[in-house]
Parts: structure tokens; sequence; C-alpha cells
């Protein structure tokens, strides 16, 4: 018998094992809204923006490992949800998001709400159609699905017209999908491995670089044991930050271009480097003839597309980062490690990662703080400043998740993002940490964590600034604030250096800002009520927003300048 | 740098092609012509594409390409004997009688056909390769003030047993 569109795809949802979505009402989803109000197996999560939208299902999905869906209406909603198909995008997260469209006759006519939402998407979708025909709807979910969660995850775009949703056609909802131009890799090329192993075996100074794809993977156990066995240093990215715990012996910590320095002197001096799940980002290589100059690289990844594009490897090998670990526990041995290790430590010791403890609070205290007090829970940051010291002191271990933007740096991604993680595991903290930039560009969604009792703690670093775009200021523009004071009004003066006494109010106050989505703030100036402050919002149980006045013009450091070589670290003021 | 060849099976719908275009664009990989049709089963396309690009690149062409779910096969034809040619409108115009003239003798010289003709104008077509029609355009500029020309983009096969490939770039190994 035939059904509607809209009951297949509530059919379709349950197959999948569906229980949450992420959707925002408009007139060419409420057929499938209405569908969705008839069952009770799939809650429904309405946040008050689609950009919120996408990250909540981000952070769930990321949290979980599970697609996160998303519905959202045609034009706007659909264009609302672009950032976090592209964020989405570059950090690999599951996500199939359906968009209403008008019906099928009026497309193409500037019809109202009518956009080409598949047109648009294409470059930072791994799949984007809009369904034409009734019949192609089954199959078209089951792709949907297929496609978002295996291989490198990525987001998936399905456009539905509103006549499909109400037009009647096959029932079924297929077990299974073969996509003759869709074939991810299942398998390790063992020769390619063995090659591998065998520049690692005879290295001197051998390292792991390890990124994203670990996580991902959920290589982390493997990865440890890998690393415990031969006794290889590892750093990581910070997509890969956790990949083994951080206070692990063998973890030097992040490199990159504000990683640490003893990571990147590891990584300009090594003569082989292990790297696994990684894209060779900019930001890690720096200058690219300087990128681990010394070395021969071996890469494995599960995107045949992310190898050799940045850096040309010695060795390519496409594979599951677990599948290809857990192969090499079959051959690993320890080497010979203690002069390497005893040289990266002695960097460490030259140069490490710290900030002066006699200039008030600083953010290293208030990370500090955050390792103290929690001993499980998923860590979510925005982007700027903060989310460098997060990923420079937050310490991880098998009980605790960090979850960043890291590919598209997406400011206002760390909020919504930490109530999706929250929606997705109720039983764990979430703490989200944030500037006072990003937290205003999807401020709105207080209101979602409150009405869907998903209490985030939010450790708001506020340091009256976009800091992280100021320090560039500060640093190679003469302080020539322009466009990051976030007190700036228009009587003040245009030469304005900094700040000073006569500075403007901030606003808005986030204490109360807080208290009137029936949420809780707390204002915090120094490091004795760093802890009280944590403990208090752990038992709010509700959204509690933690305000630490920092100082205005810290840096973050160690940095490396963009396009200059990884060795060539700004390490003081 | 130089022209590379690929040949593209896609699956034949509506967005294909602005995906597999916009890759280029959005890339900044050379593209340098793509032409598509369908083929012997109406659900497959085939594209013939000439992008100019050094190695490295190429080779993330070939991977950004096959990554793409409507992409079900790239073959890479640099480097294999193939039949190649690039369809060519010509119409020549405003022509004295000595300039017809001309326009035939070229028209032989180059082994084209001369498929219409006016009172003023010529109109020659083209089975040629891309890079005999480049020579023949410029020829044409050259010796005539107004032409038009109307260009196809080139197609290209595998060949069965001869290695003629009526490529001039192609060298054997």
């Amino acid at each position: 018998m035939d059904i509607t569109g809209r009951k297949l795809f509530v059919k379709a949802l349950i197959e999948e094992g569906v229980n949450t979505v992420f959707a925002y009402p408009g007139g060419m989803v409420t057929d499938i809204l209405d569908e969705l109000y008839k069952t009770d197996a799939i809650d429904l999560v309405l946040p008050r923006h689609e950009q919120g939208l996408i990250h909540e299902a981000e952070g769930y999905a990321k949290s979980t490992g599970n697609v996160g869906v998303c519905i959202v209406t045609s034009g706007p909603g659909a264009t609302n949800i672009i950032t976090g198909l592209a964020d989405a995008h570059y950090d690999s997260i599951p996500l199939v998001c359906f968009t209403g469209q008008v019906p099928l006759g009026l497309i193409g006519n500037d019809a109202f709400q009518e956009v080409d939402i598949v047109g648009m998407t294409r470059s930072i979708t791994k799949y984007g159609v809009t369904v034409r025909d009734r019949k192609d709807l089954g199959r078209i979910l089951k792709m949907a699905f297929h496609i978002a969660k295996t291989g490198r995850p990525g987001p998936v775009l399905i456009d539905i017209p509103k006549d499909i949703q109400t037009s009647s056609g096959p029932a079924e909802y297929p077990k299974s999908v073969s996509i003759r131009g869709y074939k991810p890799n299942e398998t390790v090329h063992i020769g390619q491995l063995k090659k591998g192993y065998k520049l690692l075996k005879g290295a001197k100074r051998p390292l792991f670089l390890l990124g994203g794809g670990i996580n991902i993977s959920h290589a982390n156990e493997s990865m440890l044991a890998l690393a415990e066995r031969t006794q290889i240093p590892v750093v990581t990215t910070i997509m890969g930050k956790g990949a083994v715990p951080t206070n692990h012996p063998l973890y030097i910590g992040n490199s990159g271009m504000h990683g640490k320095y003893a990571a990147n002197i590891a990584v300009s001096q090594c003569d082989v480097l292990f790297s696994i799940g990684t894209r060779f980002n900019d930001r890690i290589t720096g200058d690219l003839n300087e990128f681990a100059p010394k070395a021969k690289i071996i890469h494995v990844d599960v995107d045949t597309a992310s190898i050799s594009r940045n850096v040309v490897v010695d060795v390519p090998i496409v594979a599951d980062a677990n599948l290809a670990i857990e192969k090499l526990l079959e051959w690993a041995e320890p080497q010979k490690t203690e002069k390497w290790l005893a040289q990266i430590r002695e960097w460490d010791k030259e140069n490490p990662l710290e900030m002066r403890r006699d200039r008030g609070m600083t953010p290293q205290m208030i990370m500090e703080q955050i390792n103290e007090g929690f001993e499980e829970g998923i860590i979510l940051t925005d982007v700027g400043q903060h989310q460098m010291w997060a990923a420079q002191y937050i310490e991880l271990n098998e009980k605790k998740q960090f979850i960043t933007s890291g590919g598209l740096g997406t400011m206002g991604f760390g909020f919504p993002a930490a109530i999706g993680a929250k929606i997705a595991n109720p039983e764990k903290p979430v703490i989200c940490i944030s500037g006072d930039g990003g937290m205003q560009m999807n401020i709105q969604e207080m209101a979602t964590s409150i009405v869907q009792n998903a209490p985030v703690i939010v450790c708001l670093l506020n340091n009256y600034y976009l800091g992280m775009v100021r320090q560039m200021q500060q640093l190679w523009y003469g302080k020539r604030y322009e466009a990051t004071c976030l007190r700036r009004r228009k009587e003040c003066p245009g030469d304005c250096k900094g700040p000073g006494e006569n500075c403007p109010p901030y606003v808005p106050d986030f204490v109360k800002l807080a208290e009137s989505y029936g949420a809780k703030g707390i204002r915090v100036f120094r490091e004795e009520e760093i802890a009280p402050a944590l403990a208090q919002a752990k038992q709010n149980n509700v959204t509690t927003i933690i305000e630490f006045m920092i100082a205005t013009e810290d840096i973050v450091l160690p940095m490396v300048k963009g396009g200059n070589p990884m060795s060539e670290m700004i390490l003081s003021k | 740098m130089k022209n590379r060849w690929i040949a593209l099976y896609v699956e034949n719908q509506v967005g294909v092609l602005a995906k597999v275009s916009g890759l280029f664009s959005g890339k900044s990989y050379n593209l340098q012509s793509l032409t598509v049709g369908t083929t012997e089963h109406e659900d497959i396309s085939r594209m013939t594409i000439c992008v100019t690009s050094d190695d490295v690149t190429f080779e993330q062409i070939k991977k950004q390409l096959n990554r793409m779910v409507e992409v079900i096969k790239v073959i890479d034809l640099t480097n294999v004997p193939i039949h190649m040619k690039e369809i060519l409108f010509a119409k020549v115009k405003n022509c004295s009688t000595a300039d017809k003239v001309e326009a035939f003798q070229i028209a032989q010289a180059f082994d084209v056909d001369v498929v219409d003709y006016g009172e003023d104008s010529v109109l020659l077509e083209c089975k040629l390769t891309e890079r005999k029609n480049n020579e023949l355009i410029d020829l044409l500029r050259a010796r005539f003030k107004n032409i038009e020309v109307v260009r196809g983009g080139a197609v290209a096969i595998e060949s069965i047993s001869t290695s003629c490939a009526g490529r001039t770039e192609y060298k054997k190994k």
C-alpha cells in the first residue's frame, strides 16, 4: 500500500534509530512536523535560530558518533544552516539536514522562500540532492544516512519539496543501499602499512602526529596501546587532542600555530613522522617547505583526497585509523627511544607551557580549575583566544571529551554545540568554554538550554575584546584595535590605542542576561573565586554562565605567525 | 604544467555538471575544456575534461573527483593512446571573391569541409584535434578580417589497436 512522503520520512527516521531531531518550523516543513507530532519515538528540539540548531546537532553528533538530524524550512531556514554545514564538512561531523523546498512546479519561479540550497551548499556538503520524484524518497533517505556516517563522515543535505512530502508513493524503506559512485575504504592496504611500519622501526627519532581521525574512529584505546608498546612520543593537532590521555608520559602536546614548544620542535627534528587522521592543515604545518624537514612522512587517512594534498608524503595509506592501528599492533615492537624522549623533555623544560602567575587571574588558572573540578565530562569551546588556551591547558583522559570547531573556526559554535552534547549526554557534565564575542553570536540559545532542560556550564572568558584578532593587531598592527573592542562606542576617540579608565561600560551584563532566561550567572574576578564558582555551577542544575573577568590584553603564546616555519615560535611578549 | 585528459563517468542527474565544474572553480584548478553527453546507458554521462596542471595538483583533482558520490569512474587518459576530436564551425564573413578562393584553399589544406556558402561568406566545419583547430583559427584570424567561431570542446576515447591517437601531445613511452 502506498503512503505519503511525510509518513515514509518519519518511518525512515525511526528505522535509522533517530530519537532526537533539531527542527525549526516554516511553511515548507509543516507536513513533516505534523507527522512528527504523531510519534513518541522522536524528541524534537526547537532552537531559537537555525544556526544554533545545526551547531546543536553537531554537538549531539560529535559527542555520540551518531548522525545529527536537522529539519529546517526552505529559503532563510536553509541559508541559516550554511555555516554549520561548512563547519561539519571541515570537522567530519555526520549530519543529515533536511530542508523544505517549494513544490516542484514552483522551483525556478523565485517563489516565496525559494532558494537553490543544494546549489549553494555543493562545495560544503558530502552529498546534497533535491528529491524530484516521490518514488525515489526512500532510497535517497537511506543514502543520506549511509553517506553521512561512513568513510570520512560529513554533512548530507536532502532538499524535499512540499509536494513530495504530501504525495503518495511506495511505503518501503530500503534495508540497505548500494551506490556505484560511493565505496568508502573499509580495508587496510597491508603492503603499504608494512612499508610504513618498516620506516618507523628503523627510525631514531620517530614521532606520532595524531589528528581528529583518531577520535572519530574511536581509536583512542588502540592508539594508546601502540604508543606504549613502541615507546614513540605523541603530538596531536587540536582536533586530535585527547587521542591519548594528556597526562601520559609519551604525550608531548599540541603542535601547530599555538602548539607547545617541545611539540613543534619535535616535529621539526623527527626523522620519521607517522601521522594518522590529520589533513596537514596550514595551522599545523606553517611554512610547508620547513615542515618536518628531516622526516620521512607516513600518512594514514580514510579520505584519499586528504593524502599528499598539503604535504607530499613518502608512504600514503588509505585506511580507517582504528583498522590501521590494530593491524600495526600485530607487528609493533618496543623501540629504543629513551634518548629521543629525554631530548624532548629537555626542550619542554626549556620552554614549558606556562603563564605568569603574578598578574591576577589568568586563563591558565581557569583551565586548571576546570581540570580539577571535573573528573568526567564533555568540554566544548567556541573560537578564539579562549579556545587556544583550552587546547593548551585542558587535560583529557578516557572520561573527558574535547569538542571544538577546528577547520572552519566558527564563532558561535561552542554554546549551541554544548547544548546538543548535553541533550545527547544528560548524565555527563557539559562545560562550554567561550569568549565574550562568540557567546553573543548564538546567545539566543540560552532559551533552548532552559526549555530543553539541558544545563550547560558556560565558562565565559571576558576580556572586552575579540581577542584573537586584537592579538594580531597588538603584535603586527601597532595596537590599532579597529573593530575588535566590544566596549567601543560612537563617542570613543578614533585613534584609541587600548583600554583606559575612560572606557565606556561593557554590554551586555552577562549575569543579568542569564537571569532573564531563568539561568544563573556568576561573575569571577579573582583566582580564589574560580573553584567555588565552578562548584556552584555544578550544583545549580540549570545553565550557568560564569563570567571570568580576565586581563584585557593577554595574548596566546607560544605563537607562530601564519606562513612562518613552526620552529620560529614567539615565546614571550 | 601540462595538459592532461580525464574521462569521467558520472550519474546523469541534475546538478552533477555544476558540481564537477564547481570543483574546478572552487579549488582554482585550471580547466581547459569540458564536454559532456550521455553514454550507451542513459543514466550515465561521460565527460571529457582537459586541465592544465602540475603532477601533484592533477593527482589531487583525480582524488577530489573520485570522492564525489555522483562520480562513478575516473579514467586518466593522459598517457594512453586515444582518439580525440573537437568539432569547430568557422564562418568567414565579408569575403571578397579572392577571400572565398583562399577560404576554399585553406579548407583543402586542413582537410575540413565547406558546408555552407553565401554571397560574401563561407562556413567551414572542422573535426580536428583541439590543437589543429587552434592552428586553424590562428590562420583564419590572420588572413580574414571578419570571422565567427564556435567550438565544442574535445571528446576522447581510448583507442582499440592503433596508437595514432589523433593527438599530437601523445608520445609513446
